[in-house]
């Protein structure tokens, strides 16, 4: 998200607003990307963002490949390099990056030909993310400018939040995040954010409530003591929402925990859009796809 | 055979002062000093001259912080190319950490290096051996043994002492071998895998932080344990405001610590890593505009009394990965006698004082011969070229490894002669003073 100018995130909203129709005809298939060649190259286990490129790949007739960390070679030690230069050797297109390493995706674009896409580097960025965000937000709210939007969880390590904050700033949206203070990041306000713990006090008057994914086993017991405690002082609930604008929308970039970061009620209930980001991301990354090789 | 060098400004690092000088050496000693005309070199013996005109004489450079990597990681250094490194950035003593494999905690392996460095027959290798056996912070390692072995100060660098009882009872028997103990200060529980600087960059960039405070914490430990023993802690790699802070006020009660920071800490910070530069990654961390300004201010007055490079060769097997799973380190041997000229033209230090921290500090902490040019003394002399400029290059390093930020980087001065026990150890093509 950092390299993407303003014009460059509209435009990808639009195509993604155009490319949304594709989603809706009996036939979902156009054969924009035919002959292209597309690998999916996931270093780290995830359902969810690797269905999503591998459907909006399908959508536009791309080739796909698909490699993931338990396929031999990595397992046996090969070096993220030695990887790139294999899968260069295939001379695919584009290369689909989901890697626990923050900034791999640096490391391999000195390495390869491709374009490459983002889909998470450790805790550093998930711009796909942040743009199925952006365009949820953009539909929903029919604008981002002006808008205040609330982060809650653990921001310190979140890739998603990180790039969310990036993508909301450029586009105008007042940004604050929320969580225990072991999950705020040092020097957070330097990413152009208002640092408010209490999520009581930092939904009032809210348009955008993100809440993100906590996860005991990741954070250890070291960030919060019980996942229990958490869902009393920093889980979302019916209370809570009431201090939100009136038209809130709630987000959550999944898989959710009912009952820890957010109540099973609030996630199914009317203010709550998280399906709406699934079915919207699929056509982010068919935008991103058809805009970095669909042009001819 | 009689070596003239003429007319060189000759720093003496004790007075602080410069002068120019002829030196006379004869069987590897400085022979005479003395005003540049009064010099008749004998008919009958065979006179070699160097012609130091324009040129700056030091007492040979001497870094107390380097990993040479034999024995055990001999593709990353040798000791003969990191003894190579060394005579090429003007360094004529090195004192060799302990983090090898197997890690110097006995006397064959400190024998092992000390043989090494004979064959190299380059530069003067002391090595610094391990406080606790394979540095795991659990039991003694035999000092007496080490120091008679050849062993001139004891460390576990690469890891703290996690022990702070065993590291006390180490300040106290180090005592009874006058032997220095330096100490690697960090608290690992707090550095949490962390792989740079705790602060706006690491926040950026989504890298796990090291806070400022796991440095200051250990430091402020040894500086408590100098106090409890009486006996005094070398601390270094000093790469914080605060640490520096506390060195000071320690000082100034008195309390006998001593301490360095290497060239990176003053010309660097933490927007070094910003494009994931693995060469940026190394232990302490760079840290923030502010440490670096405070690091220059310790330099200059006299908190950091040594300027040492921690030169810590890597590989691209190590350096060519992913940030968080690049090895810490960095090489400095080559670029740190340029780094420190350029505090010199900015007015942190003037020149002696930034030799003495180059040469006759480490040299009196470890208690080891060198950094001083007097009648008498073995002629270990750096000659260098305060203005010849140039471009870092990969390339160019006699070093095995290439792991430095520096490279591209322009540079002032350079060592040109590199001169131990009276022979030439490294002479730059360009220098050519023989008349
Ligand atoms: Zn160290
Ligand atoms: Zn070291």
């Amino acid at each position: 998200m950092d390299q993407l100018s303003v014009s460059d995130i509209n435009m990808i909203l639009d195509t993604a607003d155009s490319l949304m129709e594709i989603s809706s005809r009996d036939i979902k298939k156009v054969p924009t990307l035919r002959g292209k060649s597309i690998v999916n190259f996931f270093y780290e286990p995830s359902t969810r963002t690797k269905a999503s490129f591998e459907m909006a790949a399908k959508r536009l007739s791309a080739d796909t490949l698909s490699l993931s960390a338990t396929d031999s070679s990595m397992v046996k030690g090969e070096t993220l390099i030695d990887t790139a230069r294999n899968l260069q050797a295939m001379n695919p297109d584009i290369i689909i990056l989901r890697h626990s390493s923050s900034g791999a995706p640096h490391l391999l674009a000195r390495y390869v030909d491709a374009g490459i896409i983002n889909a998470g580097d450790g805790m550093h960025e998930h711009p796909t993310q942040a743009l199925l965000d952006l365009f949820t937000i953009r539909k929903k709210k029919g604008r981002i400018k002006g808008l205040k939007v609330v982060i809650i969880g653990d921001i310190a390590h979140s890739r998603v939040a990180r790039s969310d904050i990036i993508g909301l700033r450029k586009m105008g949206a007042e940004v604050t995040v929320s969580g225990p203070p072991t999950m705020i990041p040092v020097d957070a306000e330097s990413l152009g954010v208002k640092v408010v713990l209490d999520p009581a006090k930092a939904i009032k008057g809210k348009d955008v409530i993100m809440v993100l994914r906590i996860q005991l086993e990741r954070q250890g017991r070291i960030l919060f003591p019980s996942l229990r405690e958490y869902s009393i002082f920093f889980g979302l609930n019916q209370e809570l929402i009431r201090r939100a604008k009136k038209d809130v929308i709630i987000m959550h970039p999944g898989p959710i925990n009912r009952g820890v970061e957010i109540t099973g009620d609030l996630a199914d209930g009317p203010f709550s859009v998280i399906l709406d980001q699934v079915s919207n991301g699929v056509a982010i990354r068919m935008a991103l796809l058809y805009l970095l090789i669909g042009g001819g | 055979m009689i070596t003239w060098i003429k007319g060189g400004e000759v720093i003496d690092t004790h007075s602080k002062t410069k002068k120019t000088l002829d030196i006379v050496i004869k069987k590897g000693k400085i022979e005479r000093l003395l005003p540049p005309g009064n010099y008749n070199p004998p008919k009958d013996i065979d006179v070699k001259t160097i012609d130091a005109s324009g040129m700056i004489v030091t007492p040979g450079l001497i870094d107390m912080h380097v990993h040479m990597r034999e024995p055990g990681e001999e593709y990353k250094e040798t000791i003969a190319t990191g003894s190579q490194s060394a005579a090429a950035g003007g360094f004529t003593a090195v004192a060799c950490m302990p983090n090898t494999n197997p890690i110097n905690d006995s006397r064959s392996v400190t024998e092992f290096i000390l043989e090494r460095a004979r064959k190299a027959n380059l530069i003067r290798v002391y090595p610094v051996a391990a406080i606790s056996m394979g540095s795991r912070s659990e039991s003694l390692t035999e000092f007496g043994d080490l120091k008679q072995a050849g062993a001139v100060a004891v460390s576990d660098d690469g890891r703290p002492v996690t022990s702070s009882e065993l590291m006390r009872r180490a300040i106290e028997y180090a005592r009874f071998f006058g032997l220095p103990v330096i100490s690697h200060c960090e608290d690992i529980d707090l550095s949490n895998r962390g792989v740079m600087h705790e602060g706006t960059i690491s926040t950026k960039l989504g890298l796990q932080g090291i806070p400022a405070a796991s440095e200051e914490i250990m430091v402020v430990r040894e500086i408590l344990l100098a106090k409890l023993t009486g006996y005094p802690v070398h601390i270094a790699h000093v790469s914080t405001e605060g640490s520096v802070k506390f060195i000071k006020q320690a000082k100034e009660e008195g309390i006998s610590v001593t301490s360095e920071t290497a060239p990176h800490y003053f010309s660097l910070d933490h927007r070094a890593v910003i494009d994931f530069d693995t060469n940026a990654k190394m232990y302490p961390p760079l840290r923030e505009p502010r440490d670096v300004k405070a690091i220059r201010r310790g330099l200059s007055q006299g908190v950091i009394d040594v300027i040492a490079t921690d030169h810590a060769p890597h590989s691209p097997i190590e350096k060519d990965v992913e940030f968080d799973k690049a090895a810490f380190g960095i090489i400095g041997l080559e670029t740190a006698l340029p780094l420190t000229l350029a505090l010199v033209r900015e007015g942190v230090m003037d020149l002696p004082e930034a030799i003495a921290k180059l040469s006759y500090n480490p040299a009196s902490i470890l208690s080891i011969k060198g950094g001083i040019i007097e009648e008498g003394k073995e002629a270990d002399l750096t000659i260098i070229d305060l203005n010849k400029e140039y471009v870092v290059e990969k390339e160019s390093f006699r070093s095995k490894s290439h792991n430095s930020p520096f490279v591209g980087v322009e540079m002032k001065g350079k060592a040109v002669l590199t001169m131990v026990g009276g022979g030439i150890v490294w002479e730059s093509d360009e220098f050519n003073p023989r008349s």
